[in-house]
């Protein structure tokens, strides 16, 4: 046989196997369909019910307009698959080309699609994130809880961690006319994601619509009662607050952890992956039958110097679902690589934030249009003298022209004025919260000498 | 990549000959996506470049960033927001939404589903024994004029007077001093002036007087952006007005003249009016009521398809011919109301993207369901009908049409 | 019905919102907020809303009538 007739043969009765039945794993789904492939699909997905979308679980959901099981994503076609639900994947086994379940089946592939994405952070101390009134928002089932403790009229809810979630949660908390701290460790919210400009804007747009905003602080010990109900946080700098609600929004854990003897670049950091969504093994060589998309997958994007990027992006998992669904069924010729532009969105206190590329890969940052003080703006970020990324507040109609500056590597600061460019606006340093984002520690040893005899070997480790 | 090429294209469309069928000569204008003509300004016709400047914020709307100021503008001290940019541009069209649209007022367009179906209806009985109608002055004129007369609170009664005024408005848009009569020029500034004695004369009226419309809200609300100036208020009167009957006549009428030229299609909408949602997006591709935007200025130098515009130089927007490009739609020059995707330009883009185009998409939908449903096996009676001069806001001057027995 | 909004997309024109006002809503001048799973009486509006939206971002479930595409199954 041909390779042409091996690649009809698999597209006409091929397996193929997708672990993660949310976004990413849905969209694959109905690309892999539309491009022609006719063979058996298996969606394997650790939460029962239908994929559905998760940005309305801290908005709409929360404000108690919809309801938590009301965001079943739309089709776009019938897939035909088996739908392997309500039990997550415990092992993948590379050689024997097996997906393993945790309750011990074996489903077999010809090619598989990783799409296991991330679950929410968990508050550190179990006991303490057991007990009534402490949440956490990442299923709908979360959610569901999380809106009922609202609606109940909560004295006071406290926030845990200032990101785009815990943001948007506080804002629908002050919409419900809900007293609200929020605890932020860095110095304002947002900052670890748009630096400390914005996060100054964030901080103020924060406190003005009435949030007890504290930054610079952690939470050392969420105290219960004796019926096991939240009652008060402590703060490390020895003060107290009383609140029945806690919402732990310290960000994500990328679900590789069934992934650790795979023999793949699975880490806390994600699956690493070419752009054509090929997942690598351990020692960085590509494969050709595992694929990733979605928040796990950590794909290079040569804008940003070929970094591994891994992004927990709407629309990063739907175009990273499609081309890797497209490659899973097309030749190596055909192949498409995954070079869009990050984009990104929240809405949190009434604004409209959204940003494209990478606001993490600069050293600069400087309002280009707009003013911030009516929160009606639009930043640029820049590294070493070009556009890497933009910010807009309520200002969404400019953006795509950043992207198109960020494409083209256009110079930073932007040469040329706008009518509606600040009259004092100068380029300043964008400032990110210390290196502990980034330096995780060490994840692999390499050992051996001969270049056929060196190999990466994964060192066990725990998450932050 | 682009020269000085091909001026005379530029000056075939805007020549009134071509009305009836721009098409062929947007074509060939295209194959200079961005064309510096002989007078040092720019003419964009491809779909990307136009999207990319739709979205630059380079591309000024405000007449004093011409290097060459447009005579058409003389005098005028406030001009409406759809001649500025921002901060003044969102500030202003803010204040105006807040009495339209969302987040103040979301529900009064979808709200006026029974009041346009009823003015449809009764300009549909007045069709009544007549074997020849004209669909526009017995219909897609009357219908918008009546609605947004409503809307303002400008009385209906005073159509024949504005008419003239709004005429010679229209008519001056697209002013060349190059190949029209000055009279032109003066006829419209004149227009102006008056069309705006006329509205600040309506607006007195209201102050203190709390009302529905448009005028009384305007002159009386104190929103977070506080209070429109007077002569704010009669700008953004004048310019909804003008654009509110000027562009849905037209689309109302080229759907009209579409359907009849695609009998196939018409039959299907009488069959599933739902149609008529998909159907009027794809003629806001296909025969869009404004196909120009005679001119915007670079505010800065700015490089598109790989030509720099400096700084000054006035850009004129070929929106149809960009909503038919193949580069972007697959045969584009086919009526195609199933078409799934369909980004056109009908409205523009960006900030400026029309203000009313909920409202003309409401007016034009149940227009063009109730009319196949009503008529008779109506026929053209001319094809092509006469047109209007204006190629900017494009559109036949009379449509008649037989119905019945004929 | 259900529908999902591709919100990297819009750019906040609220088109949806003047058409569709039960489904679609602004908060603030520009960020659109929105019910996945409108009731079916609202169906044409919401078509209306999805075919006016100027950077096509609204999708709208393509199986409608079918039957559940899924069925749980732990064994």
């Amino acid at each position: 046989m041909t390779r042409a007739d091996t690649l009809r043969a698999f597209k006409r009765d091929g397996r193929i196997v997708i672990v993660g039945a949310s976004l990413a794993g849905l969209r694959a789904a109905e690309a892999l369909r539309a491009e022609g492939f006719t063979g058996s699909l298996t969606m394997i997905g650790d939460e029962l019910g239908e994929p559905y979308d998760r940005p309305p679980l801290s908005k709409q959901v929360l404000t108690g307009w919809v309801p938590a099981d009301g965001t079943a994503l739309p089709r776009r076609r019938d897939i035909n698959a088996e739908w392997l639900l309500g039990v997550p994947a415990s092992g993948l086994d590379m050689a024997g080309n097996v997906v393993r379940l945790a309750d011990g089946r074996e489903v077999p592939f010809d090619r598989v699609l990783i799409a296991t994405g991330v679950r929410a952070r968990p508050w550190f101390v179990e006991s303490e994130a057991a007990l009534d009134g402490v949440f956490v928002v990442r299923t709908r089932e979360h959610a569901e809880g999380l809106q009922r403790a609202l609606a109940a009229g909560p004295s006071r809810v406290l926030v845990i961690g200032a990101g785009f979630t815990g943001s948007e949660i506080a804002s629908i908390c002050r919409e419900r006319d809900i007293p609200v701290t929020v605890a932020e460790l860095a110095p304002a919210p947002l900052v670890g994601a748009l630096g400390a400009m914005i996060g100054e804007v964030a901080a103020d747009m924060q406190r003005a619509h009435g949030v007890d905003l504290r930054c610079g602080v952690k939470v050392t010990r969420l105290e219960g009662d004796a019926q096991g109900h939240l009652r008060r946080a402590h703060f490390d700098d020895g003060s107290t607050i009383d609140a029945d609600v806690a919402v732990v929004a310290l960000g994500g854990i990328r679900n590789t952890d069934w992934l650790r003897d795979s023999g793949l670049a699975a880490g806390v950091w994600g699956i690493a992956c070419d752009t054509g969504c090929r997942a690598l093994d351990i020692n960085g060589l590509i494969t050709d039958d595992v694929f990733v998309a979605g928040d796990v997958a950590r794909c290079p994007n040569p804008i940003y110097e070929y970094r591994l990027i891994s992004l927990e992006h709407w629309a990063n998992a739907v175009e990273q679902a499609e081309v890797a669904a497209h490659n899973m069924v097309s030749a190596q010729a055909d192949r498409w690589p995954h070079l869009s532009i990050p984009l990104f969105w929240s809405i949190q206190f009434g604004a409209n934030i959204k940003s494209v590329g990478v606001p993490t890969f600069a050293d600069e940052v400087v309002v280009t249009q707009g003013s911030v003080s009516d929160r009606r703006f639009v930043a640029a970020y820049g590294y070493q003298g070009r556009v890497t990324a933009a910010v807009s507040f309520n200002n969404a109609k400019w953006l795509d022209h950043y992207r198109q500056l960020i494409e083209t590597a256009a110079p930073f600061p932007p040469l040329c004025p706008t009518p509606d460019q600040p009259v004092d606006s100068k380029p300043v340093p964008v400032d990110f919260p210390g290196p502990a984002l980034i330096a995780q520690g060490a994840t692999v040893v390499v050992t051996g000498n001969a270049p056929s005899e060196r190999r990466v070997t994964s060192l066990q480790q725990h998450h932050r | 990549m682009t020269t000085t090429q091909m001026p005379d294209t530029l000056r075939r469309i805007l020549d009134y000959s071509s009305r009836a069928d721009p098409y062929p000569l947007y074509a060939e204008l295209r194959r200079t996506p961005v064309a510096r003509q002989e007078d040092g300004s720019y003419v964009v016709s491809t779909y990307r470049e136009l999207a990319e400047l739709l979205h630059d914020p380079h591309l000024s709307s405000d007449v004093r960033n011409l290097a060459h100021p447009m005579r058409s503008h003389e005098g005028e001290t406030t001009p409406p927001f759809i001649n500025l940019d921002p901060p003044e541009h969102d500030r202003l069209r803010r204040m105006a939404m807040r009495h339209f649209g969302p987040p103040h007022t979301p529900g009064l367009v979808a709200g006026m589903d029974g009041d346009l179906t009823a003015v449809v209806s009764g300009l549909i009985d007045g069709f009544a024994g007549k074997e020849q109608i004209d669909i526009v002055d017995d219909f897609a004129y009357p219908f918008p004029v009546t609605v947004i007369c409503h809307l303002l609170g400008v009385p209906r009664e005073d159509e024949p007077k504005f008419h003239v005024w709004v005429d010679g408005i229209v008519n001056s848009i697209d002013y060349n001093p190059k190949i029209d009569p000055k009279e032109k020029l003066e006829k419209g500034l004149q227009a102006r002036k008056d069309l705006r004695q006329y509205l600040g004369g309506l607006l007195e009226q209201r102050h203190g007087r709390a009302g529905d419309d448009l005028l009384s809200r305007l002159a009386n609300d104190d929103g977070p952006d506080g209070r429109m100036t007077d002569e704010e208020i009669v700008a953004t009167a004048n310019l909804l007005l003008i654009a509110g009957h000027e562009t849905t006549v037209n689309l109302i009428t080229n759907g009209m003249l579409t359907l009849l030229r695609h009998p196939e299609v018409l039959q299907r909408l009488r069959d599933d009016p739902d149609l008529v949602v998909p159907l009027v997006e794809e003629l806001l591709r296909y025969e869009p009521p404004v196909h120009i935007i005679p001119w915007r200025a670079a505010y800065s130098d700015i490089t598109v398809a790989d030509t720099v515009i400096p700084r000054g130089s006035q850009i004129m927007l070929m929106l149809a011919s960009g909503s038919r490009d193949p580069d972007r739609f697959h045969d584009p020059d086919r009526f195609d109301p199933d078409r799934r995707d369909n980004q056109h330009l009908g409205f523009g883009s960006g900030i400026h993207l029309c203000f009313g185009g909920p409202l003309a998409r409401r007016e034009t939908q149940i227009a063009l369901t109730e009319l196949v449903r009503r008529l008779d096996r109506p026929r053209l009676v001319a094809d092509p009908p006469p047109y209007r001069r204006s190629p900017v806001l494009r559109g036949p001057i009379h449509l008649q049409v037989e119905q019945g027995t004929g | 019905m259900r529908i999902v909004v591709d919100l990297s997309r819009c750019e906040g024109y609220a088109q949806c919102a003047f058409l569709a006002p039960d489904a679609f809503r602004m908060h603030g001048e520009e960020a659109l907020m929105y019910d996945p799973s409108p009731d079916d009486a609202q169906r044409e509006r919401v078509l209306r809303a999805a075919a006016a939206c100027p950077v096509q971002a609204i999708l709208v479930d393509q199986l409608e009538g079918l039957e559940a595409p899924v069925e749980a199954s732990p064994s």
